[in-house]
């Protein structure tokens, strides 16, 4: 079971909730990926007017877990009043937090990320830190309060898949009892197995689903990926060899001449 | 037959066609004082049912091939048949593999071809997909001209039309309101668009950028007039543009042509669409009372074949009403 925060969840893909053709594809590729939590970005979905109304209620009717973003947010500032606004709308003190540093990039302001995550810490928030796959920020990270990491593994977007294994490895290595999310980069399902058969605890994805040309189908396949992907990490997969093995011996075998 | 057709926009003008073109004597009502402010009045009035596959079913392709030659017939004059080019910027180029992968009715075309349909964006875009077959009309225009159509076909127009008063007994009453009906299920997508006047750029065709993060449309207009839209955001807020979105907006329009940053901002409007979340329209139907709702961003490619099965649908219960009432 993966646990964040205190609670239990069986599922091991989190999925986020925009880009989709069509709220109602939305809604089967959550089913299909049997996800338990998906995200959900304050600035776009509720800005003004019913509080997005209709497509707010449609996410609560699927009867999965919200964790609320602050995606899009440049700025500490920005990025908490956005958490303390999500707080209200969502009824969560759950909140991925993104502080974006580079707007080409995506990629997340380090120094933000730590000062934003030790203020919404402090003020009760259980806070899902969006950040790189940088050893020192996750310990500066967990020393804001924070329980659990979210690295990225390629830019938001990108498809690009696990970049740097060695960094991802070396978090797991370093950060055995945290729970670790790899939340942006991955591109097909066997990305999401990659990571996971690293020791990774769960993938978050969002555009992978979205974007691709079947959103339930592919939802399905990253679903499946992911299982694998953790059932071959606790079966303890086969470190590579330099040279060749046999897998049936080779002394004692008859000889026919 | 007395039709009511409440809503002046899309839905309701074209339904309002197809009923009084059948014989049946048609009023519109409509809560506005004049037809702008509608979200058809903000639309980009492309009739673009290949592009739009992209994102859309099947059904918006089947549906909206009709409207091509709906509109031509009806208002003689106000499609233009040019089709659309798609282009992407060098690095995004993957958004045009993806689009291409996802749409038919196009021909991949290079730099030169580019430079051909469009002399100003010459050596601009090295790749563009080129949807021949599709068109665009002036959607002001067209709801104007529809209009007084209508008025010349007899059909009444109450503007102004509160809730106070009480409609006179009709034999159908048409609801055509998009997201201010009362429609379980129906959600609001707001959005927002801007109107530059750029002399110094001269397009013949509706243009799509695309852009992993902000897809935008520049679509030509009379007097070298251009609709830049449009953002999609959830949310039925009908409140002013906001700096973030035209910031989006105008970036884009940039990146197509940079002329655009000396462009005058002639308008930044916004419309909420209606839509269900298959993001598909539905006719409701309950006694004498039918609805089109749920054309989304598809109002002026979709509302003609609505239109056109929601009359069918009137008429034969009518028809069934009449024979069995001869029984």
């Amino acid at each position: 079971m993966l646990e964040l925060y205190g609670q239990t969840f069986s599922s091991r893909l989190l999925l986020g909730t925009a880009l989709y053709p069509s709220p109602a594809i939305m809604a089967d590729a959550i089913k299909a990926a049997r996800s338990e939590i998906v995200t959900v970005s304050l600035r776009r979905e509720t800005a003004g007017g019913k509080t997005g109304g209709q497509f707010w209620s449609l996410i609560q009717s699927i009867g999965v877990r919200v964790l609320p973003n602050t995606a899009g947010c440049h700025s500490v500032k920005e990025a908490v009043t956005t958490a303390q606004m999500a707080r209200e709308v969502f009824a969560t003190n759950w909140i991925k937090l993104e502080v974006i540093g580079n707007h080409d990039t995506l990629q997340p302001d380090v120094f933000g990320l730590v000062e934003a995550a030790r203020i919404l810490s402090e003020d009760g928030f259980e806070v899902f830190p969006y950040t790189t796959d940088d050893l020192v920020v996750a310990e500066r990270l967990l020393e804001a309060g924070c329980k659990l990491l979210m690295p990225w593994c390629a830019p938001i977007g990108s498809a690009r898949g696990p970049q740097n294994a060695d960094a991802l490895r070396s978090l797991r290595g370093h950060f055995p009892d945290v729970p670790l999310i790899v939340d942006a980069g991955i591109g097909r399902p066997s990305h999401a197995a990659a990571v996971m058969e690293l020791g990774y605890d769960a993938v978050l994805l969002n555009t992978a689903v979205a974007k691709s040309g079947d959103p339930v189908a592919m939802a399905g396949a990253f679903a499946k990926a992911v299982k694998a992907g953790r059932e071959a990490f606790l079966a303890g997969p086969l470190e590579p060899r330099d040279m060749a093995v046999p897998s049936t011996p080779v002394i004692g075998m008859a000889a026919f001449s | 037959m007395k039709a009511l057709v409440k809503g002046a926009g899309v839905a309701g003008l074209t339904l309002a066609f197809e009923l009084a073109s059948r014989g049946a004597d048609v009023t519109v009502i409509e809560k506005r004082h004049r037809l702008a402010g509608s979200a058809s009045w903000a639309a980009g009035g492309m009739l673009a049912p290949w592009c739009e596959r992209e994102s859309a079913e099947e059904a918006v392709v089947t549906l909206g091939r009709l409207a091509l030659d709906w509109w031509e017939t009806v208002l003689p004059g106000h499609v233009v048949r040019t089709g659309t080019l798609v282009v992407a910027p060098a690095r995004d180029t993957s958004e045009l593999d993806r689009f291409a992968r996802r749409t038919t009715g196009f021909t991949a075309i290079g730099e030169e071809a580019i430079a051909a349909l469009e002399p100003d964006l010459a050596g601009r875009f090295r790749r563009g997909l080129f949807f021949a077959n599709e068109a665009h009309l002036d959607p002001r225009r067209a709801l104007l001209a529809l209009k007084d159509r209508l008025v010349g076909m007899g059909v009444r127009f109450e503007f102004g039309y509160g809730a106070v008063r009480v409609p006179e007994t009709v034999d159908i009453e048409a609801d055509c309101t998009g997201v201010e009906a009362s429609v379980p299920g129906l959600r609001g997508v707001r959005g927002e668009m801007l109107l530059l006047h750029a002399p110094d750029v001269s397009l013949a065709r509706p243009v799509r950028l695309l852009h992993p993060r902000f897809p935008v449309y520049v679509v030509p207009r009379a007097d070298h007039l251009f609709m830049v839209g449009a953002t999609m955001i959830e949310s039925d807020a009908n409140e002013p543009v906001t700096a973030r979105s035209m910031m989006e907006l105008l970036g884009a329009a940039y990146a197509l042509h940079p002329a655009f940053g000396e462009a005058e901002i002639v308008e930044a409007g916004v419309g909420v669409r209606p839509a269900f979340a298959d993001n598909l329209p539905r006719i409701g139907r309950e006694a004498n009372r039918i609805s089109i709702n749920g054309l989304y961003r598809h109002g002026f490619l979709l509302a003609p074949a609505m239109a056109r099965q929601a009359a069918d649908m009137i008429f034969n219960s009518q028809r069934e009403l009449a024979d069995a009432a001869h029984h």
